[in-house]
């Protein structure tokens, strides 16, 4: 495969170099990775990439999209994935979150495998933060439980199996969860001061 | 059974109405449950919309004609049956060129401010550091309204001024640092630029084209027919909406709504300046009342005057230097829906006009017009140069323009 510069626009440095890992699997590919807003076209000028991709919520969107319609700067102009036979890839990428300008005339057969890519390492990067944020979740979570435990073992002078065993039976009762039980001592708690 | 409908916007003041009929519970009693997908582009509340993350969307007018003539992307038919409102946005100078321009207090005469402008636009362009404005989108009524005016003014907004894209989060940013001398945008970037101290309100873009249209409410026409039901609902709840909007004990509750991270995620004073029509124009000033700012609801303002769709579309092939074509006329014309709005309100108590497209800017006083359902006044839309826009003529409209 004839090489093919490929500019990343993205905002998250941990997702584009996700993107980027993906993509150095293709032989021949140079990738270039942009973010920010500051002088974005210019550096999009000098890189003449052959396939731009960037995602959804990257507000530049339509500074971009106005830059492809109207720029003659560029040797060859770049559309928005256009081959209408495509537009399932076009739902995917749109799907998982990003957007593909590709430069006229580049043959379809050239363009799939690496947007798929791309969606790939999209959807993954998303499964990531998801894991992330509930591990994060859970980590605070068992704080919380820590703290309210600390909280009846000193007020009412019982051990810690007997204070988890308190949060459970008080969770069951209420149909809550315990770090919501929790979290309700640790406020309470906080609120009251040292009065306990 | 509930209607489902997710409704992509982008957070400026005049997304409101879907958002206050779903929140105040208007959505609910038509049996519809509305679910919001909030996006920072025009390009990416667009693709939501083309591929199915929305049913419909808070969109540029512009936009959703020239997505159904496929300018830029492949054709694909967008149907508009309700106005989200008129007007909103306004143009707001760099203190530099506010300065430069000898400004004055108030809202100007924009033939006055137009001709301050072009003294300064003529000194820069003979310095070669031109002028630079910054509209939302290039399928705006923003660039459209803004280079009316320029164009209007003896400016020629490509030649003697540089019109280029800002995203409205950036446009306070992008005045402070001086990449533009000027913005085009919707509340509230511009009093945000005000209060940040990086810029002066010049002009309402009501005061270009007094009854202008902004947003509409744009579905893909294959989603409208088989959502039918759902959608005149929808239109039902979102001018129920209008009303709640209009009334001044509602201001404050609606701009702590319009507020909240999910919708506007941006100051609740600054969006009762929109709300309540008054707006601070230079930081630290008193606001000032200027009931034409924006129109969500009154005389009929969200009727999808067809005559409205026609005029962007001369604009269109003004800018872009195409021709007239009769077939894209004819799909223009088909964008905007009125029959779509006539059969959600017909038989509620609510007007309705009795034509679907108008002269526009021929009214200089409030007339009463021709009602299918109740008694509409309009008040006057002119234009600020006093032309008339007959839909009737579209190539001569245009070719009078040059």
């Amino acid at each position: 495969m004839m090489g093919m510069r490929i500019a990343i626009i993205d905002d998250s440095a941990a997702r584009a170099s996700i993107i980027e890992e993906g993509l150095a699997e293709v032989e021949g590919c140079e990738i270039f990775i942009l973010s920010g807003r500051d002088g974005l076209l210019a550096r999009v000028a000098e890189i003449a990439p052959d396939i731009v991709l960037m995602d959804l919520g990257n507000p530049s969107r339509d500074v971009l999209e106005e830059y492809f319609a109207v720029s003659r700067a560029l040797a060859r102009p770049i559309a928005m994935f256009v081959d209408q036979s495509d537009d399932e890839a076009i739902a995917a990428s749109v799907d998982a979150g990003v957007s593909a300008y590709v430069v006229d005339g580049l043959a379809a057969n050239r363009i799939r495998p690496l947007l798929d890519l791309a969606v790939r390492r999209f959807n993954a990067f998303a499964r990531l933060q998801t894991d992330l944020a509930e591990a994060k979740g859970k980590l605070a979570d068992r704080e919380t439980v820590d703290k309210a435990k600390r909280i009846l073992m000193d007020s009412k002078g019982i051990t810690e199996p007997e204070a988890y065993g308190e949060l459970r039976r008080k969770a069951m009762s209420s149909n809550r969860r315990i770090s919501s039980i929790a979290e309700a001592i640790v406020t309470a708690h906080e609120l009251l001061g040292d009065q306990g | 059974m509930t209607h489902e409908l997710t409704i992509g916007f982008l957070p400026l003041v005049d997304a409101c109405l879907p958002i206050l009929a779903q929140e105040h519970g208007f959505a609910e009693e038509e049996g519809i449950s509305l679910r919001f997908q909030r996006d920072v582009s025009w390009a990416t509340v667009l693709d939501r919309l083309l591929y199915g993350h929305t049913d419909a969307a808070h969109m540029l007018a512009p936009l959703a004609i020239a997505t159904t003539l496929g300018r830029g992307r492949p054709a694909q038919p967008l149907a508009a049956p309700f106005a989200l409102g008129l007007n909103g946005n306004a143009v707001t100078v760099s203190l530099d060129l506010a300065a430069e321009m000898e400004l004055g207090d108030g809202f100007g005469d924009p033939l006055d401010i137009g001709a301050r402008l072009k003294m300064a636009a003529e000194r820069r362009k003979a310095a070669a550091k031109p002028l630079r404005f910054g509209v939302v989108h290039r399928y705006s009524s923003h660039n459209y309204m803004l280079r009316y005016w320029l164009a209007g003014c003896g400016i020629s907004p490509d030649d003697m001024v540089e019109v280029v894209t800002i995203p409205p989060p950036f446009a306070a940013e992008a005045l402070a640092n001086g990449e533009v001398d000027g913005i085009c945008v919707g509340e509230p970037w511009n009093s945000i630029a005000v209060d940040r101290g990086v810029g002066q309100i010049t002009l309402a873009t009501s005061q270009i084209w007094r009854r202008g249209v902004e947003k509409v409410l744009a579905l893909r026409e294959c989603v409208l027919d088989e959502r039918r039901d759902a959608v005149e609902g929808l239109i039902r709840a979102m001018r129920k909406a209008g009303a709640h909007f209009l009334n001044p004990d509602n201001w404050d509750a609606n701009a702590t709504i319009l507020a909240r991270q999910e919708y506007l995620n941006a100051p609740a004073d600054m969006i009762l300046g929109a709300i309540s029509d008054r707006i601070v124009l230079k930081q630290h000033g008193e606001p000032v009342h200027f009931p034409d700012f924006m129109f969500q609801y009154s005389e009929a303002a969200n009727f999808p005057w067809v005559s409205q769709a026609q005029w962007i579309y001369t604009q269109m092939a003004r800018w872009d230097r195409t021709e007239i074509l009769p077939d894209e006329v004819v799909k223009v014309a088909h964008v905007f829906r009125p029959d779509v709005y006539r059969s959600a309100l017909s038989g509620t108590g609510d007007i309705l006009p009795g034509a679907s497209s108008k002269v526009e800017g021929s009214l200089t006083q409030p007339t009463a017009v021709t009602a299918q359902q109740g008694n509409i006044t309009l008040s006057g839309n002119q234009f600020f140069d006093h032309r008339v826009f007959d839909p009737d003529d579209l190539e001569g409209y245009l070719a009078s323009l040059k």
